[in-house]
């Protein structure tokens, strides 16, 4: 009780560009304007292909929509503040990098193997320490899920190290 | 009804999808919606009845299947069984783990049943009116779903309304459907067909979900243990009759209604369930009638939800999402021609709902212990099989490993909306409905050669305005309400 007391008393004293329901608002804002701005580069149709509006008109509008909606939830914010949240903890972060782990391995090595690299990883910062589950979650059940959708759904999976192996 | 179930392929079909089903439910952060959406790629090897047959069956069952974690370690397997932990897991921890599930059994049964009869006597009725329909209500339609989304879901009214923005926005990436000009494509050649469905609803559900597990993973589950599960007694039943129609009403009529389906209706089935009872005061400490009121009112949603998704195209929740697009992508146009053209299908469906919910009733009465061990499988060792399964499954539609990319993009955005209070069904709904929304509005400006006012002459589609004004000035009422 004690913590959550001295959470809150430490998010009131923060300055308003430090405080959750700022970071969020002001996000959305930046992104809805660059989206914006990119609606202005989209073609102008002739008059006489367009049909009803230009295919900007739409989506400029939705973008405007996004803007006031995320003014009024930050303005509602002044009055009622968000909720903290917990800071994340380290294993978020890991979990974070083994996705871009996975990306960088699937794009210039090998797709089966970006997957059972960020399911050795995962397991085991998540906690599991014990091979014969490492190879279980590694490689056993990315071999079943593989032969699976190459056999069953007919899937050709992208070429790499390993792939190129089995498909030979 | 049943007849054109009548073949073993398909009620073997029916079986898997149910025990599947209720595996995904029972596992928490899975459910139906991620399961849906990873068995998706897999249909593809069916039939397109076998292939709503599976994904109906995963429906219902996964929504009842959510009762058995809740009940037992207090936390829902789906979101739909979180009123279900209020007095589940009390009841279980005073030694009654049995009662409690029974009752969340017969009355997810009752419930299920009971909207699959709405789905049958309802869904035909809406389709015939939709026969009435032209650009300008479906238009005025697809934003009243938006805005019943944003009023009744869960969260704040403008942050779902924000979230549901967002996925019609996602909707007009690629080439402009009526004009082939690229919108949002930055050069990537990939992104001119758009931004497909799966790669969307596995990213902010499976993945978003397996980020938040990452902060879990010291969380401790306090296990009751459950020796047999039990049928109610006599008594259970003179005190809950009441509650579980009342709920499958409830239940059925918010499952019609675009929303977050199963979980709204089930808080508000307990909390009706509450209103009515002659003991109040037990609530939140082990009521059967909660327990009773929660479970008919989410599994009653089921059937309510596939009313708009049969018959107007508009999914009631996010799983009938999911089925919308399984039927999408089967050449299976929703709407008032279905129910002309292919009545044996439809009723294939309709049939395939209540067999689903007595087979989950019987997997759920002998197997729930067994069910329940599913939830010691550790999450280290669960989630990267989940990862595994996300991206072969997204892999698979396009072949694109670009999709996959996107699948990891929306599910960090998934975790940091969660993080934040957004909802990320509204983003699902309204990626499956923008191509609606936009595409009416054109048409309709076409033909009221772009004048806006013309909107307003048409009867049905003011009506769906009006509706849409009050769905939206419901929250502010109904805070102000309870401030005082």
């Amino acid at each position: 009780m004690k913590n959550v007391q001295k959470q809150k008393r430490a998010n009131k004293g923060l300055p308003f560009f430090f405080r959750d329901e700022f970071k969020v608002s002001f996000i959305i804002i930046l992104i809805s304007v660059a989206l914006l701005i990119t609606t202005f580069t989209f073609d102008i149709v002739p008059p006489i292909l367009n049909r009803g509006i230009q295919p900007a008109t739409f989506p400029k509008a939705l973008l405007v929509l996004i803007i006031v909606m995320t003014l009024l939830i930050y303005y509602s914010a002044t009055k009622n503040p968000w909720k903290v949240q917990n800071k994340l903890p380290k294993s978020f972060f890991l979990t974070l990098l083994s996705f871009l782990i996975f990306v960088v391995i699937s794009k210039t090595l090998d797709f089966f193997l970006a997957i059972s690299a960020l399911s050795v990883f995962v397991s085991y910062y998540w906690g599991e320490k014990r091979i014969i589950y490492l190879l279980l979650v590694g490689i056993i059940f990315p071999v079943i899920v593989f032969v699976f959708f190459e056999t069953i759904l007919g899937l050709r999976f992208p070429p790499g190290i390993i792939t190129n192996i089995y498909y030979s | 009804m049943m007849s054109p179930l009548l073949s073993s392929k398909l009620l073997l079909v029916l079986f898997f999808g149910t025990l599947f089903g209720l595996i995904l439910g029972v596992l928490p952060g899975l459910g139906p919606t991620t399961g849906g959406a990873l068995i998706l790629p897999f249909t593809m090897t069916l039939d397109p009845l076998s292939a709503i047959v599976l994904l109906t069956s995963i429906y219902c069952a996964g929504t009842y299947g959510g009762a058995i974690t809740a009940v037992l370690i207090n936390t829902p397997g789906t979101p739909a069984a979180a009123a279900t932990c209020l007095d589940g897991y009390p009841l279980a921890q005073k030694g009654e783990a049995g009662r409690a599930l029974g009752m969340a059994t017969v009355s997810s049964t009752v419930g299920g049943i009971f909207s699959v009869i709405i789905l049958v006597f309802f869904a035909p009725i809406l389709a015939q009116l939709a026969y009435e329909f032209g650009q300008p209500e479906y238009f005025a339609l697809a934003i009243f779903g938006l805005t019943m989304l944003a009023s009744i879901g869960e969260g704040s009214p403008i942050k779902n309304l924000i979230a549901g923005a967002f996925g019609i926005l996602i909707s007009t990436v690629g080439k402009d459907f009526m004009t082939s000009i690229d919108r949002f494509t930055f050069g990537i050649n990939e992104l001119t067909e758009g931004i497909g469905f799966i790669p969307v609803v596995v990213g902010l559900f499976a993945i978003s979900e397996m980020l938040t597990q990452s902060t879990l993973i010291n969380q401790v589950f306090n296990r009751v243990a459950l020796k047999a599960i039990k049928l109610p007694s006599k008594d259970d039943y003179k005190k809950t009759w009441k509650t579980i129609l009342r709920s499958s009403g409830i239940g059925s009529f918010i499952g019609v209604l675009p929303a977050e389906g199963g979980t709204v209706a089930s808080l508000i089935g307990y909390s009706e369930a509450k209103r009515f009872s002659k003991k109040p005061e037990e609530f939140g400490k082990g009521s059967i009638e909660g327990i009773a009121g929660a479970e008919a009112a989410n599994n009653a949603a089921t059937g309510g939800a596939m009313v708009p998704t049969l018959a107007l195209g508009i999914p009631g929740s996010a799983t009938t999402a999911v089925i919308l697009t399984g039927l999408i992508i089967h050449g299976v146009r929703p709407g008032p021609d279905l129910f002309r053209e292919q009545p044996d299908f439809l009723y294939g469906i309709f049939g395939a709902m209540l067999i689903a919910n007595v087979l989950f009733f019987i997997f759920g009465f002998f197997g729930a212990k067994i069910f329940a061990r599913i939830t010691l499988v550790p999450n280290k060792i669960l989630w990267p099989m989940i990862f595994a399964v996300s991206v072969c499954g997204t892999y698979s539609l396009n072949q694109s490993i670009i999709d996959v990319w996107i699948m990891l993009f929306f599910g960090v955005l998934g975790f940091f909306m969660r993080r934040y209070g957004f909802s990320v069904v509204p983003v699902i709904i309204g990626l499956i409905l923008g191509e609606l929304v936009e595409g009416t509005l054109r048409q309709s400006l076409v033909i009221f050669d772009g004048n806006w006012l013309m909107f307003f002459t048409r009867p049905i589609a003011l009506t769906f305005f009006i509706l849409s004004l009050i769905a939206l000035a419901f929250p502010l009422i109904r805070s102000k309400k309870f401030k005082k």
